[in-house]
């Protein structure tokens, strides 16, 4: 195990007992790292916006099945095969769309590694498909930034209701690109 | 929406703890054998002679066999839910317990005429067999199904079919109990192709409950 895995590792422990900082700083370099993963492996003709869908994907998975990384087991393989596994469905899912021009080769190496403001298409298409609660939680949480609390009050919920929501809503986002494959 | 936004919202999901898929398989484990035990109390019950079977060679070979199969089972289908880790260990375990009952298909071949082979092979029971395993593992079946549902296997369809055999042997284990035949000839046959018919259930369950 490397140091960084190190780190994940301790990150992941951490996030588990309620670190959520922690968690936040692990989500972050996963999706780097997957990223990299990503458009190694897509290959060429595969846009940022194909490559930040695969990579939300992959960290809805990371983040859902959380439950099987083994604490004994080395984060970075179980990441991998998660992310490899999301990679080979999107690929199949999108198969028609791949093509290889010359230019693309050319245009990637050149492109910007801008890590944080990469949008994905799909996410934003999932998102409508939630409803009522689900919707307005997820949209809150993540688009408008607010926390659980700010949420609740803005919503009139509890605090556990949003948290229901939130974990249901991301559940069903899952799901949602599952079921955008067949 | 913004790769960050949604990294957002899972940080804020992280005081929702996952159940670890560890703990989930062997409760659904404890639950299979207490179903399959249930309805094995209900429904058969142990064989009269049980406890004359016991001092034989043959009657607790069977349960050396189920209980291999199941132990190989269930070690290959928690790998194969849990991403990175590797199936070798099971695998390996599996073929341990093919070897085993293939050394018991050989010792019965050598250490009976020929003549009693057949009827050896057919048994008494052997439609019996084909019905009872799959009931006992139906619900042992469900339970593992249910608790893989927490993993992430590659295929879900194999990891399906590994729950079918591990559901099959615990319900292999109880039937043996009951069943009045004991040439691993009949083991080999019968006890087979009925933990296949429940590994069969399991894979095509397992296609559509387990994929993530």
């Amino acid at each position: 195990m490397n140091e960084r895995e190190l780190d994940w590792a301790t990150w992941m422990r951490a996030a588990e007992a309620g670190d959520t900082r922690a968690y936040r700083r692990l989500l972050d370099e996963l999706s780097v790292f997957l990223r990299r993963v990503v458009r190694r492996r897509g290959g060429f003709g595969v846009d940022d916006a194909e490559v930040e869908d695969v990579v939300q994907e992959a960290l809805l998975a990371i983040h859902l099945k959380r439950g099987t990384w083994d604490p004994a087991q080395p984060v970075g393989p179980w990441v991998a095969t998660i992310a490899r596994n999301k990679l080979t469905d999107a690929l199949r899912r999108r198969g028609r769309r791949i093509a290889v021009p010359i230019e693309d080769v050319e245009e990637m190496l050149a492109a910007p590694q801008e890590e944080d403001g990469l949008s994905a298409h799909e996410t934003d298409r999932l998102l409508s498909v939630l409803k009522g609660r689900q919707h307005d939680v997820v949209r809150s949480i993540s688009l408008e930034g607010a926390d659980i609390r700010a949420t609740a009050t803005k919503l009139g919920m509890t605090e556990g209701a949003v948290r229901v929501a939130l974990h249901r809503g991301l559940s069903a986002l899952s799901v949602a690109y599952r079921s955008f494959r067949e | 929406m913004r790769t960050s936004d949604l990294i957002a919202a899972m940080a804020a999901d992280a005081g929702t703890p996952p159940a670890r898929l560890g703990r989930t398989f062997a409760l659904a484990l404890a639950l299979a054998v207490v179903g399959a035990a249930l309805v094995f109390a209900v429904k058969l019950g142990p064989r009269p002679d049980v406890v004359d079977a016991l001092g034989t060679v043959r009657f607790p070979f069977k349960f050396a066999v189920t209980g291999a199969f199941a132990a190989a089972a269930a070690l290959l289908a928690l790998r194969l839910a849990r991403p990175g880790a590797s199936p070798r260990g099971g695998a390996l375990a599996f073929l341990a317990a093919v070897a085993l009952l293939g050394a018991g298909v050989l010792a019965e071949l050598s250490a009976t005429p020929g003549a009693t082979w057949a009827p050896r092979l057919v048994g008494h029971n052997w439609l019996v067999c084909l019905i009872n395993v799959p009931v006992l593992s139906a619900i042992p079946l469900a339970a593992l199904l249910i608790a893989l549902r927490r993993g992430a296997p590659a295929s879900p369809r194999l990891a399906g079919a590994v729950a079918g055999v591990l559901a099959g042997a615990i319900g292999a284990t109880f039937y043996a109990a009951h069943c009045p035949d004991d040439s691993p000839l009949f083991v080999a046959v019968w006890y087979t192709l009925a933990v296949a018919i429940v590994a069969t259930a399991g894979a095509v369950a397992g296609s559509r409950l387990l994929r993530w």
